[in-house]
């Protein structure tokens, strides 16, 4: 596998904010990977420095195996965008901008132009100024997809959708997987990075803290696990990887790191199990956990 | 109109630095015009030799109306100031309401106040109540200052309300124009294109005299203000007109409140092509340019129009005064005279055109924080080529601003001299020479843009200190390094025009814009 994205190191700083500090991501080819992270974490500094609008302090940044400082021009024939906050000219149709977007990269593919349009519920006659934020973002979504290339750069795409076109996004971007496209998605919505992502870094202040497949992930965290024992437990509270123990007469509840599961099961086993209920760590707590470590 | 007295604080807090700037403005060229007048024309002779010919010239009359009294001071100050004074509070009264309602609304936080315990006049109220109240104050103040300085104190109040009134009626019209689009440069373009109408009318009312549609004066605002005769008659009831229009189009303005929805206006919006044809970088900025490119155009060459008919009156009037014509005589008669005064329209020219140049580099600034340049950076469109179709528009679409200029007046003054052949390539040239200076300071508004982006704002007091340097600098006596500090200073005058300047002015202007080129590769995009 090659490396569509490999960044290794980079810092930038605002003044007296370190925006991005040691930050590493790797993107292979043919993934659709999310970026993970709060507001004001580093995302959309890392997105522009990778489309060349910021200059990094210190680091390198690799896209489709140029620079994106230098070879700006060059490498944004083969990627498309889709910013964060779409603003629009408030003169100029969505349909103009579409194709303005679309003609500056090399072309606009007419037959996928009509198809998207048509899957958005997207009326490209009205002006700029008239669009709703959710409406601009389509112009911006549409404009990206109807493109014939190599990597799709989406900063927040569907923060502005409703749950219906939240949906065709997802038909959109498992396309474009299958048509052997890389996708970069920084998100904070959980259930679409769940729904799409075959891998996943988590950024925090800057740094990514994690990274990895969703099942590499949720290995390196807790199951939460409730049963009703034959007795009352004895010697859970000691085992390694046990943490927040309930007991109450002989119903436990607790929480176990994903590697410790096993020795653990074996103790409940040798009580005696009467129920149990287990729930894998979703996404969500794996990133609380991540977000309230840094407090 | 609950909630009306928590946003007029809030307007009055957001404006707290430009309503001042207005009231000190408006206050103070009232004043200073009057010293000055007083100074100039300290004699009743001296007055009456103005009052006619200020009265026989009709490019005087159409500029700022007939010189009713000038058997006093007062007189004097009404002819000079009182319609422009009309003009500016008429600019400042559009500026704060559609600041105010209809940019607010396009904003979207209209909304967010009107989910509040706010009713539905109360936004409209607001900006009429803070515009209407700082048209009051200045007309007040302007009383004040011109009691100040000793005149009477029944035509000081009058001048002061007729000022006022002028506001008043443009709040009203403002508030009114406001419910008609979405957009509010659109709102403010037909409150724009209503003042254009209303000087003229009243422009063309007063050049034709009482021979001709004299009457057409009294369809227009300003036209009212001249007809109270400040100091003179102090015909108060003629402000009744204003304050009824006032009472008409605000009343209109908040019956048409109640009938739309928020966000939308009474002309609606069409739709658009679904499909574009602008593909290149270049496309993009002449879309976004070209209204302004147009309308800079047609004004230039509109106030070409107007200084060319005046030339011809130049020359008459010396003609026409023996004594002036004697001292005209030693600086080389009636023909240097009007010499002179191309120099000096041109060199105007020049520094007008300048606030266009910069204002096309600027828009690239404008593009950047709003977001909008990152979409078409991200394409293939180069850093280079992005800033180049916008720059393109200050340098060469400069040209064509001042060349617009130069044919008003050189068509103009050609016909009256019937020799249109020569004169309009002369006009032509002679505007044009002031571009290698304006382009210096397109290309010191550039070089901020590159390399100091959050002082881009700075362009606009290179702008002032330019118009300030070389109009005022020789009058207000300042060393002549100060005054050289402004390019349009070493444009040759008209008519000897040399080469030398223009060359070093151009080269200048080019390593200004080259190291803004370079300033801007090199940096991160901001907002």
């Amino acid at each position: 596998m090659t490396s569509a994205i490999s960044v290794s190191g980079l810092v930038k700083t605002f003044g007296p904010t370190r925006a991005l500090d040691d930050l590493n991501l790797d993107v292979q080819t043919g993934e659709v990977h999310g970026f993970l992270g709060p507001n004001g974490s580093g995302k959309s500094t890392t997105i522009r420095i990778l489309l060349g609008l910021l200059r990094a302090d210190s680091g390198t940044a690799r896209l489709l195996g140029g620079d994106p400082w230098k070879d700006t021009a060059a490498l944004h024939r083969r990627l498309a965008y889709v910013p964060g906050d779409v603003n629009l000219w408030p003169n100029l149709t969505g349909g103009e901008v579409i194709d303005l977007l679309g003609r500056l990269r090399g072309g606009v593919n007419k037959a996928r132009r009509a198809e998207l349009l048509e899957r958005f519920e997207l009326d490209p006659r009205k002006k700029g100024r008239t669009y709703s934020k959710g409406n601009r973002q389509k112009v911006a979504l549409v404009a990206a997809l109807s493109s014939d290339v190599e990597l799709l750069i989406l900063d927040e795409p569907t923060s502005g959708l409703d749950p219906l076109m939240e949906a065709v996004f997802q038909d959109c971007v498992n396309d474009e997987r299958e048509r052997g496209r890389t996708v970069l998605l920084s998100s904070h919505i959980l259930a679409e990075v769940e729904a799409l992502c075959d891998r996943v870094s988590i950024i925090r202040g800057g740094h990514v803290v994690e990274t990895g497949t969703l099942a590499d992930l949720r290995h390196l965290t807790r199951t939460s696990i409730s049963a009703e024992l034959a007795a009352p437990p004895n010697g859970l509270a000691s085992l390694a990887g046990v943490h927040d123990l309930v007991a109450e007469g002989n119903r436990v509840k607790f929480e176990v790191d994903s590697d410790q599961l096993d020795p653990v099961l074996k103790q409940l086993v040798a009580t005696g199990v009467r129920t149990l209920t287990s729930q894998p760590p979703t996404l969500e707590e794996l990133f609380l956990r991540h977000y309230e470590d840094a407090k | 109109m609950i909630g009306t007295l928590h946003l007029v604080r809030l307007a009055l807090r957001r404006d707290r630095i430009l309503l001042p700037v207005w009231v000190l403005f408006l206050v103070g060229v009232t004043y200073s015009t009057t010293t000055a007048l007083e100074e100039l024309y300290s004699g009743a002779e001296a007055r009456a030799q103005l009052g006619v010919t200020a009265n026989a010239n009709s490019a005087f009359l159409a500029m700022l109306g007939p010189l009713h009294d000038w058997s006093s001071l007062g007189g004097l100050v009404v002819w000079r100031w009182g319609v422009f004074s009309g003009l500016f509070i008429a600019i400042m009264a559009m500026l704060v309401v559609t600041r105010h309602t209809r940019a607010e609304e396009e904003a979207g936080r209209t909304e967010l106040i009107s989910a509040g315990v706010v009713g539905r006049h109360a936004p409209l109220a607001a900006a009429v109540v803070v515009a209407g109240g700082t048209s009051l104050l200045i007309g007040l103040l302007q009383a004040v200052a011109l009691i100040g300085k000793d005149l009477d104190a029944a035509g000081s109040f009058a001048f002061g309300l007729s000022t006022a009134s002028v506001g008043l009626v443009f709040t009203g019209v403002s508030a009114f124009t406001a419910q008609l689009s979405e957009n509010s440069r659109v709102s403010n373009a037909i409150a724009g294109g209503f003042l254009g109408v209303v000087y003229l009318l009243r422009a063309a009312g007063d050049a034709a005299g009482e021979s001709g549609p004299q009457w057409l004066t009294w369809f227009s605002p300003i036209g009212w203000t001249e007809h109270v005769r400040s100091f003179g008659d102090n015909r108060f009831w003629v402000l009744l007109l204003p304050l009824a229009a006032f009472v008409l189009l605000a009343g209109v303005s908040a019956y048409v409140v109640t009938r739309r929805d928020v966000g939308l206006g009474l002309l609606a919006t069409r739709l658009g092509p679904a499909e574009g044809t602008t593909g290149t970088s270049f496309g993009l900025a002449w879309r976004l340019q070209k209204g302004s490119l147009i309308g800079w155009s047609i004004a230039l060459f509109a106030v070409g129009v107007i200084y060319g008919s005046v030339a011809q009156a130049v020359g008459q009037m010396v003609e026409d005064n023996p004594a002036l014509g004697q001292i005209v005589q030693t600086i080389g008669g009636a023909d240097a005279m009007v010499d002179a005064f191309f120099a000096t329209v041109t060199q105007l020219l020049g520094l007008i055109s300048s606030i266009y140049l910069v204002q096309a580099v600027l828009r690239l600034r404008s593009e950047e924080t709003s977001l909008r340049a990152e979409p078409i950076l991200a394409t293939p469109v180069s850093r280079w080529s992005w800033v180049a179709s916008h720059a393109v528009f200050a340098l060469v679409g400069g040209a064509v601003v001042l060349a617009s200029a130069g044919l008003g007046l050189g068509l103009v003054y050609g016909l009256q001299v019937d020799d249109v052949g020569t004169v309009l390539p002369e006009m032509l040239g002679a505007a044009l020479v002031q571009l290698p200076a304006a382009w210096v300071v397109a290309g010191v508004a550039l070089l901020l843009f590159g390399a100091f982006p959050q002082f881009t704002g700075v362009s606009w007091a290179v702008v002032s200190v330019s118009l300030v340097l070389t109009l005022l600098g020789p009058a207000l006596r300042l060393d002549q390094w100060v005054i050289d500090l402004s390019p349009f200073t070493h444009v040759p005058k008209y008519p000897d025009i040399t080469f030398g300047p223009l060359a070093w002015l151009t080269g200048v202007a080019v390593v200004l814009l080259v190291a803004g080129f370079a300033g801007f590769r090199r940096r991160d995009l901001t907002t």
